[in-house]
């Protein structure tokens, strides 16, 4: 091999490597992934029925009422139907998008980065600090989750913020316990000890040693749950402690319709694929993601 | 100049379980010049890497205690420091290199990034991105390493590259004493010399000193300057690496150590192993800690712990040396 050849491409791995930052590589890793890309195809969509969702169908629209076209099947000009009061149901779904993509990723995000604190602080130090933290979550995991929610949402007054802040706070204990035990696996490595021995501090140690090892099954967990949140958010309007009517939202819509499931099928039908469709792009796009930020499982 | 750079006095260290507690560490005592290796060699659970982690102040804090003695660092007691003051001494004056390097490195962080890590924390001259760049680059084709391969993450190296990043992360910051954990044992020989080679040629470049914890006294004839034979927590024998490899004198123990070593010119069907077990440490016998398993054992071995006895800097904790002195 002559030299000049070698000098280039030795000069061409070195501007790979000085270019390339972290979130780079991640998302480099993270194309390869067909099916994470899959999921990411879908949730551009929804979000882009998000910001959007004035230009697709003007907000005023899936609040108009018209009983001489109530339960109507799809049509070419209701293309998902009617519901009891003759709304158009597409309509309904894109802007139901706003408020269930933010009840459902909202309350886990926010969820998670408490739980992700308090199970980081109780893992990490141990002890009595350990103790302490998760006797705390302990005794709210004794209340029925729902029980709970509801009970925040009675003290603070229905609305969307407060929705998120009950769900968000009845999961944090969930979160906190999954945290501690996928931290616990990698306290007791030699890296940790190693890093401790460089001078690290302990807020260092967490933030870069210990949180990126621990945090495979923790997004696992977290998209797992964005849909199910969504549907104890639903659930939470359906008791009328959440978003109140007629505000369109995809889990008020599949209680409103539950009545009429056998006549109308198309009324849980369509609020039920968002909701799936949801779930499912945000649970692939975390699998992915999980995948990417694990450099060992790069071929 | 004969200034000491670390001097341990009486180090006792216990770990306190449910059940029991452990004696891990009773009273060792020793000291290191500047650029001097000592070396501490003994059995598994002897309580060397106890000592080392003592002298980072790196001790479960739970269960490990130290209960007396002093380790003395350029005139500063390290028992007493506070947290924050240990931790900056840590990594910049003094670091460690463990012994699996499989297992010390974080794998899902570049090893640029780990050796820089080190860097940015003891950064006390503020340097830039780049120096510190330049830095890790300077690090890597010190061990033998590319700096190219910076950007490539643990798994991607050998066992022995990876014992090489370990070192570069532990020289980063031009640290006066350096802990080898058994740095060797999990390589294989060929590897490992290789690594001591890089180990003394570093050592030797950068003017440091090195505590040398390790089992293997070939290890230990070809990198210490001064030995201490560590025995149930306690020194029984110390010198200079002459007065154990050569020297006439030598606490029993010392001579089951060497006997355990195959010899190539001795035809011999079996290994000659010291016969019995440590004793166990939450339940040290008294006397002599070695008495059960001694050869020589005599009467007051079994009641009477022996006092040291020096030849010049060769010093002996045995009974049997009792009258010459």
């Amino acid at each position: 091999m002559n030299s000049m050849t070698e000098m280039n491409t030795i000069s061409s791995i070195k501007k790979k490597y000085k270019k390339k930052s972290r979130f780079k590589e991640i998302w480099k890793r993270m194309k390869k992934n067909r099916i994470a890309m899959f999921g990411l195809a879908i949730f551009a969509v929804i979000v882009f029925c998000t910001l959007f969702a004035d230009l697709i169908v003007p907000y005023k629209v899936s609040l108009e009422q018209n009983i001489g076209i109530r339960l109507q099947p799809p049509s070419g000009t209701h293309w998902f139907g009617t519901d009891v009061y003759g709304r158009d149901i597409f309509a309904r779904i894109i802007h139901g998008t706003r408020n269930s993509l933010v009840m459902g990723i909202g309350a886990v995000f926010v969820g998670i980065s408490l739980g992700g604190v308090f199970g980081a602080v109780a893992g990490y130090y141990g002890g009595r600090i350990d103790a302490l933290v998760m006797r705390v979550m302990d005794t709210i995991m004794c209340i029925p989750f729902m029980l709970l929610a509801l009970a925040i949402v009675a003290a603070l007054g229905p609305g969307l913020v407060n929705v998120l802040i009950a769900l968000m706070l009845s999961m944090v204990p969930y979160y906190t316990r999954v945290i501690r035990s996928a931290i616990l696996t990698v306290i007791g490595q030699d890296f940790i000890e190693a890093a401790k021995a460089c001078g690290t501090p302990d807020r260092f140690i967490i933030v870069k040693h210990i949180l990126p090892n621990a945090i495979g099954p923790v997004i696992v967990q977290a998209t797992m749950s964005v849909g199910s949140m969504i549907i104890w958010a639903a659930a939470m309007s359906f008791l009328g402690m959440g978003i109140q009517p007629p505000t369109p939202e995809w889990g008020s819509m599949l209680s409103e319709g539950k009545d009429y499931m056998l006549y109308a099928p198309h009324l849980v039908i369509f609020p039920g694929m968002a909701i799936v469709l949801t779930a499912l792009s945000i649970n692939l796009m975390g699998d992915g993601l999980r995948d990417a930020l694990d450099p060992r499982l790069k071929d | 100049m004969d200034e000491k750079l670390i001097v341990v006095k009486d180090l006792s260290v216990i770990y306190k379980t449910d059940e029991a507690i452990v004696h891990a560490v009773n009273k060792i005592s020793f000291d290191i010049g500047r650029k001097e290796t000592i070396g501490l060699v003994g059995e598994t659970g002897a309580g060397k890497t106890t000592t080392a982690l003592a002298i980072l102040q790196l001790l479960p804090e739970r269960t490990a205690s130290i209960t007396a003695g002093e380790i003395v660092y350029r005139g500063e007691n390290l028992v007493t420091k506070s947290k924050e003051e240990m931790r900056r001494i840590r990594g910049a004056f003094i670091s460690m290199i463990f012994q699996d390097p499989m297992t010390s490195l974080n794998p899902i962080v570049t090893v640029g990034e780990q050796i820089r890590e080190s860097l940015e924390i003891h950064n006390h001259n503020n340097k830039n991105k780049n120096e510190l760049e330049m830095r890790v680059d300077d690090l890597l084709e010190l061990v033998g390493i590319q700096s190219r391969r910076k950007g490539e993450y643990p798994h991607q190296f050998s066992g022995g590259m990876k014992q090489r990043v370990v070192i570069a992360i532990a020289l980063a910051c031009d640290p006066e004493l350096l802990i080898a954990d058994e740095p060797t044992t999990a390589l294989d020989v060929t590897i490992q010399a290789q690594v001591l080679a890089l180990m003394a040629e570093l050592k030797d470049k950068l003017n440091t000193s090195m505590i040398m914890i390790t089992h293997d006294l070939g290890v230990v004839a070809q990198t210490c300057d001064k030995v201490a034979i560590v025995y149930a927590g306690e020194i029984i024998e110390k010198g200079t690496a002459r007065d154990i490899f050569e020297g006439e004198k030598h606490h029993p123990y010392t001579i089951g150590l060497f006997g355990s070593i195959p010899d190539l010119e001795v035809e011999a069907r079996r290994l000659n192993p010291i016969d019995g077990l440590m004793p166990d440490p939450t339940n040290l016998p008294p006397g002599c800690k070695f008495h059960p398993r001694c050869k020589s054992c005599m009467e007051i071995c079994k009641t009477e712990h022996p006092a040291l006895h020096s030849f010049g800097e060769h010093i002996i904790a045995c009974h049997l040396y009792a009258k010459e002195v």
